[in-house]
């Protein structure tokens, strides 16, 4: 076990990936950060929380799952989704995706199949804290990133937040 | 975690965290349904044969739209016009249909026990959509599932099942799956529509309506299913409606607003008055909305392969 990123590290990724939205979007009218369950959605919350004090403006934010959209459903374990909510019209506006780490690419591409289906957004970008590096499966590459890894198959990124694990860090798992 | 059975055969098999496991799954269902888009493209790979050997409308037609909002591929069969009444037997029936590479079984049978039974001889997932006077699983869920929308956690709740316990499939399942969820249950109506022993199954009989109204907190009458009644058990339906079936005046006279259910179809006049079933009171429609919701998430489900790996 090997930690990527400590309390510290995590805090001040956190807070550059917010400048940098912030930076690109100066104006939040027509922006949505929507966290993908289920642990995606802290992550987003921070950003989101973050975002709003930096910009002063309010951000719609959301939360989406894409157990419906998985391509693995008869492959895996039949699992019993989380929470959907998105409460505002995604239809013409600029949705920020966001999780936690990104593998092969596989839930993001479930989750704009998912978040199509709740109208047509204008742009859909994405940001993740951790990119496992090399081990994409699809053409799917984050507009935000927070830390870059290489990592083999095997391992195992873990993000941990205080609200659930007791303590900010990122570690890696052999 | 996914259910503990490969098959919803009965509510009887199931356990309480099995229940509880389908309203979550329902409630995420029931969120898809009031999108612009209604549909999922979760079973895109998956057949499913609606098999149905009794007539049926609301849970047919609740049966394939969930499917279909599932995005599964449909096959409908009914016994009337099939080989059935060429003499087919219901396995050799059934083989041939999943011979086609049908991966679920919807089935309605006016045997209690067939899908128990066709259980035991085909590999296919089995969802009972009644079986004769024993079965009605996802009509119990979508049933409890609408209490507990309409009430809050079901535990210590009062439900009273009114009317023709003998022959209803809803009945039994509904005792089971409330019993389950820690609600307590008490069936009413004329003696000789209320099964014999009916407490060694926990439940009070009660043989006067106005009474059973007055101790529940939900009403969940049903119909009187003349057409499994081979002998006259009550006279005329015009003295069932007068002693027997619940209209405003009873409703009025309670100290407290009750909650009415009913399964459909409903005889307007017979067990439930029109002035009831028409009212604020009564949540008939939801539960029919909430029934394509619940078979989603039963579907969806049990339409896992057996696995060997996972996260």
């Amino acid at each position: 076990m090997k930690t990527l990123l400590d309390y510290d590290q995590l805090n001040i990724t956190i807070q550059r990936l917010a400048h940098q939205i912030t930076e690109s979007h100066y104006s939040f009218a027509d922006i949505a950060i929507i966290g993908l369950q289920p642990r995606g959605v802290r992550f987003a919350n921070r950003i989101t929380q973050l975002v709003e004090s930096i910009s002063g403006q309010h951000v719609p934010h959301g939360a989406l799952d894409i157990t419906f959209y998985r391509d693995d459903v008869h492959t895996g374990d039949i699992l019993v989704p989380s929470e959907t909510d998105i409460s505002f019209s995604v239809s013409d506006r600029t949705v920020i995706l966001v999780d936690d780490v990104l593998h092969t690419g596989r839930t993001v591409r479930a989750a704009m199949d998912a978040l199509l289906d709740f109208g047509r957004p204008q742009n859909v970008e994405l940001m993740v804290l951790i990119d496992r590096h090399y081990s994409r499966e699809l053409p799917i590459q984050p507009d935000y990133v927070g830390r870059t890894v290489d990592t083999i198959i095997t391992q195992k990124v873990v993000v941990h937040w205080a609200e659930k694990d007791g303590k900010d860090e990122v570690i890696l798992i052999d | 975690m996914s259910l503990s059975v490969k098959h919803l055969l009965g509510i009887k098999e199931l356990n309480q965290q099995d229940i509880q496991t389908v309203f979550r799954t329902a409630d995420n269902f029931k969120q898809v349904l009031q999108r612009p888009i209604k549909k999922v493209p979760t079973l895109r790979d998956t057949t499913i044969a609606n098999i149905f050997f009794e007539n049926s409308t609301r849970t047919r037609i609740s049966f394939e739209l969930a499917e279909k909002r599932l995005s599964a591929d449909v096959i409908n069969f009914s016994a009337s016009g099939s080989s059935v009444s060429k003499g087919e037997t219901l396995i050799d029936t059934v083989n041939n249909i999943l011979a086609m590479k049908v991966d679920m079984v919807v089935m309605r049978h006016s045997a209690s026990g067939a899908p128990w039974f066709l259980s035991r001889h085909i590999d296919a997932s089995i969802i009972n959509a009644g079986d004769g006077t024993n079965e009605h699983p996802t009509q119990a869920l979508l049933d409890a599932y609408s209490m507990r929308e309409k009430l809050g956690n079901l535990k210590g709740k009062r439900v009273a099942i009114i009317g023709d316990i003998m022959h209803s499939r809803v009945a039994l399942s509904n005792i089971f799956c409330l019993q389950k969820l820690g609600a307590e249950v008490m069936v009413a109506g004329p003696p000789t529509l209320i099964p014999k022993h009916i407490e060694s199954l926990g439940v009070k009989p009660e043989y006067d309506v106005k009474k059973a109204l007055a101790w529940c907190d939900v009403a969940n009458v049903l119909r009187i299913q003349l057409e499994r009644q081979h002998k006259p058990l009550f006279s005329t339906l015009r003295e069932y409606a007068l002693y027997y079936g619940i209209n405003s005046d009873m409703l009025r006279s309670l100290e407290k607003e009750i909650v009415i259910m009913h399964p459909g179809p409903i005889n307007r006049g017979v067990e439930i008055n029109s002035d009831v079933a028409d009212s604020g009171q009564s949540i008939i429609l939801d539960q029919v909305q909430n029934g394509v919701a619940i078979r989603m998430a039963v579907i969806y489900l049990l339409s896992g392969k057996p696995t060997e790996l996972g996260e």
